[in-house]
């Protein structure tokens, strides 16, 4: 069989970055081909390239046996190539149909548009995919899940014949996982052909028919889905073989508690919520997207208003209602968007590790103390092995694991005991991820409690010392760290809805 | 009729409904004030002149209502105004070329500027904040440059008048004097809400102010449909220059700067939010009506002029904050 896609050596340039170096990539009519790499590997940026995104510096596409060149979006419309990006790329002011339809409104004279026609063809996309919506509903009003289906029955819409789904899971529940797969084979067998980007190891078995993997900018190899185990693919993309150390769970029943929340509530995304947290511990959050539990990290760091709960830190009640209370009572909290919320990307190490504690090093007439925060600096870059030139360097240009030490120093320089880590290795290479682990368990064997929120299950298990779970703004379950636990608890107590537990218990 | 209901209903739907509501209410509140403090105030000529005075800053709020749902914002209507008018001036008066040339020069002059400010945010990525304001410096000096800093009177238009001041209405209904540039004002705001509603155009807008990079991965020429906007933006400065310089049978060269701040004021006012995406031309209209409304109303009441200044600036500063009081609650 002829291929579909065939793109060979592809290379592209970004200003100070190498980003594909003669990179390739095969796809066939009616096949699921994953795309896997570490995080800057090339992945999106060689399927930017065939969607006519990004122009390639050098190299050939060809698309059903033709060479072509892709000079924009619409070109790659034309061709049946259709993308569904990483980042949610929807108007949220516009109405479902309205955006499925972006581009291709049907139209009356004078650029009147056929707004009845539009729902309709509309309509026919979100069936094709089974999804049941208005199509006249505004974005904003629907879940990420559904906006994410959104997207895909805008892709679909336009007639692909090649579809490149980019992480198209992230969001989306297991059930909605299950949907999208079933869509996906349709769709394989009307011969379409898919890529699939994804981390997710468990839905290349799943799904995929063969996956590619990527490195540096570099075609790696091709493989056998169904043939290749997880750990060869793994080893391709790191370069070297991982092991993976299990958590060493340590006996905390005469730590103090460091931290111990009663009956936290805040409207309908927090539901009742408690738990202890001792010191020396790490307490594991899983759940799915949207069981609440950056709304209780947030909630407790008082970021968010709470409608009730108590919040008592080292056996002292305190009443927390914002993060500056937050603070001053030892808590830190880690965003999982470090670019937004917990970095100051254009200045220095020096100056965000001191961003927090900036009155311990200034005078009364709000001079710094440089040499003293430099001092401070250099001291958490050498103990958190913050991989820096020097503490002047702007943090941007550092990998995203240590950006992410850079904002623990900036935490542990404010004397902070208790720290919330959201998805604390998001966005971070599957090298530099161990490394994260380990700088979790050095942190609780100093004494600081740890709550690590993560939906990824094998990392919560691999650093947890207990694990909370929850559903839908309830705490269903808190289980033990270690062998103890496999993921199929994790998974059952974090789809326990309401609904269900009520009828059990009827 | 009913596409233009349709139109304005398109806009309703959205989330800016609520604002628009409270809007409508406090100008109705107004009214009743007003009506309750001075007997002159309910008078049919002092509601005319309230209308009459609503119609140049009511069809710019309306051009600025097109750029700011997109996401942008256009500083150079009031200079591009006045820019308009003194072009008509030149066709008119200096070239003695009969009226539709003058009508028909100020819009195209319009357009084109607003086509160039277009290209300066789309093509050359200057921040509309920046372009605009730029381009309202130019157009101010251009127009003192080709007036030679002199008003230009329309005597040899004696029709030129009548397109803001005379009542076409009063023709066909005797004994409802409502001025043609009344007319012209809802006529405009007809045709744009049905634009916004009801085009590729109107929908583009939208689309831009929510997520311009979304629209352009969709295949979608997004900076070709951002100068449309603009230019179609200055068009409708071209139609306030033509009422402003009939009404005062001259294009005032000197006039217009501050102007954009009245129209921008209206359209906040009006439930468009500035950060693009929502906004509807009723709430413009709406907007431009409070303003005008309490400035006739305290003038009425002798308030002086410098404290209606401070109150136009405050009822700015409780619109924009009881929208960002609901979408805090939502």
């Amino acid at each position: 069989m002829s291929d579909l896609v065939r793109m060979t050596g592809i290379d592209k340039h970004f200003p100070g970055v190498h980003a594909l170096r003669n990179a390739r990539f095969e796809l066939q009519p009616g096949e699921v081909h994953a795309l896997m790499g570490e995080n800057g590997a090339g992945k999106s940026t060689l399927m930017k390239v065939l969607a006519g995104i990004y122009q390639p510096d050098a190299g050939k596409i060809e698309v059903a046996g033709e060479e072509v060149t892709v000079a924009g979006p619409r070109a790659a419309q034309a061709l049946g190539i259709g993308i569904i990006h990483q980042e949610l790329s929807l108007m949220k002011d516009l109405t479902v149909a309205q955006n499925i339809m972006i581009g291709r409104e049907p139209r009356k004279s004078f650029g009147r548009l056929d707004e009845g026609e539009l729902n309709r063809r509309a309509a026919a996309a979100l069936a094709s995919i089974h999804m049941n919506v208005d199509p006249r509903t505004p974005v904003s009003e629907l879940t990420i899940a559904r906006q994410q289906m959104i997207e895909i029955a805008k892709a679909l819409s336009n007639r692909s014949r090649i579809l490149i789904m980019d992480e198209p899971t992230a969001a989306l529940t297991d059930s909605e996982i299950a949907e999208l797969f079933a869509i996906i084979r349709v769709l394989k067998s009307e011969g379409v052909g898919i890529v699939y980007i994804s981390h997710k190891m468990d839905e290349l078995k799943r799904i995929a028919d063969r996956v590619t993997v990527m490195r540096d900018g570099e075609f790696v190899g091709t493989v056998g889905a169904a043939e290749t185990p997880v750990s060869t693919i793994i080893s391709m993309m790191v370069g070297r073989a991982l092991t993976d150390e299990a958590v060493r769970v340590p006996d905390l029943a005469h730590a103090p508690t460091a931290l111990e929340v009663r009956n936290l509530s805040r409207g309908r995304v927090i539901k009742n919520v408690s738990f202890t947290l001792r010191r020396g511990e790490i307490l594991g959050f899983a759940g799915l997207m949207g069981a609440g539990r950056t709304e209780v990290a947030r909630a407790i760091f008082g970021a968010d208003p709470r409608d009730g709960g108590e919040i008592i830190v080292d056996g002292q009640p305190r009443n927390i209602r914002s993060p500056r209370e937050a603070v001053q009572a030892g808590i830190g909290y880690l965003s999982e968007d470090r670019k937004n919320f917990g970095l100051a990307l254009g200045m220095d190490v020096r100056a965000n590790i001191g961003m927090a504690t900036l009155k311990r090093y200034s005078d009364g007439f709000g001079r710094i103390d440089e040499k003293g925060l430099a001092a401070a600096a250099r001291k958490y870059v050498a103990s958190l092995t913050i991989r820096t030139p020097s503490d002047r360097q702007e943090v941007r240009l550092l990998s995203g694991g240590n950006q992410q030490k850079v904002v623990v120093a900036k935490w542990l320089l404010r004397d902070c005991d208790v720290l919330i880590f959201d998805e604390p290795t998001r966005g971070i290479d599957v090298g530099a991820k161990a490394e994260i682990y380990r700088l979790l368990a050095s942190l609780a064997e100093q004494g600081k409690a740890l709550i690590v929120i993560s939906s990824e299950l094998p990392e919560i298990l691999r650093v947890s010392h207990r694990i909370a779970v929850m559903c839908e703004g309830r705490l269903t379950g808190i289980l033990p760290g270690g062998a103890a636990t496999s993921q199929e608890d994790i998974m059952h107590l974090a789809t326990q809805r309401d609904t269900i537990s009520k009828e059990h218990a009827a | 009729m009913s596409a233009i209901k349709l139109g304005w209903d398109a806009g309703l739907k959205s989330s800016g409904a609520y604002q628009k509501l409270l809007a409508f209410a406090s100008l109705v509140a107004l009214i009743i004030v007003f009506s309750l403090a001075s007997p002159n105030f309910l008078q049919t000529s002092n509601i005319i002149a309230i209308l009459q005075a609503t119609s140049v800053n009511g069809v710019l709020a309306i051009g600025a209502t097109l750029v700011i749902i997109t996401g942008g914002i256009d500083l150079s209507v009031g200079t591009l105004m006045t820019f308009c008018a003194v072009i008509a001036g030149v066709v008119l008066t200096y070239w003695g070329l009969p009226l539709p040339f003058g009508i028909v020069a100020a819009i195209a002059a319009g357009a084109v500027c607003g086509l160039i400010s277009g290209t300066l945010v789309a093509k050359m990525r200057i921040p509309p904040f920046i372009a605009t304001l730029g381009m309202m410096l130019i157009l101010k000096g251009l127009s003192l440059v080709i007036s030679g800093t002199k008003p230009i009177y329309f005597n040899g238009t004696p029709n030129f008048p009548m397109i803001s001041t005379s009542s076409l209405i009063s023709a066909i209904v005797p004994g409802l004097p409502i001025p043609n540039g009344v007319l012209i004002l809802f006529l405009v705001a007809g045709a744009v809400s049905y634009v916004l509603g009801r085009t590729v155009l109107g929908r583009y807008c939208f689309a831009l102010g929510s997520n311009e990079e979304a629209v352009r991965l969709s295949g979608v020429n997004t900076d070709g449909w951002k100068m449309a906007i603009y230019a179609l933006t200055g068009a409708i400065c071209g139609i306030a220059g033509l009422l402003i310089a009939s009404r005062l049978n001259s294009a005032q060269p000197a006039l217009g700067q501050g102007y954009e701040l009245d129209a921008i004021a209206a359209v906040v006012i009006g439930g468009t939010s500035l950060s693009g995406g929502r906004g509807t031309i009723l709430g413009t209209i709406i907007g431009a009506l409070i303003m005008s409304v309490l400035l006739n109303g305290l003038r009425i009441l002798s308030v002086a002029q410098e404290w209606q200044t401070v109150l136009t600036g405050s009822i700015i500063i409780v619109a924009v904050y009881a929208d960002m009081m609901r979408r805090r609650r939502n």
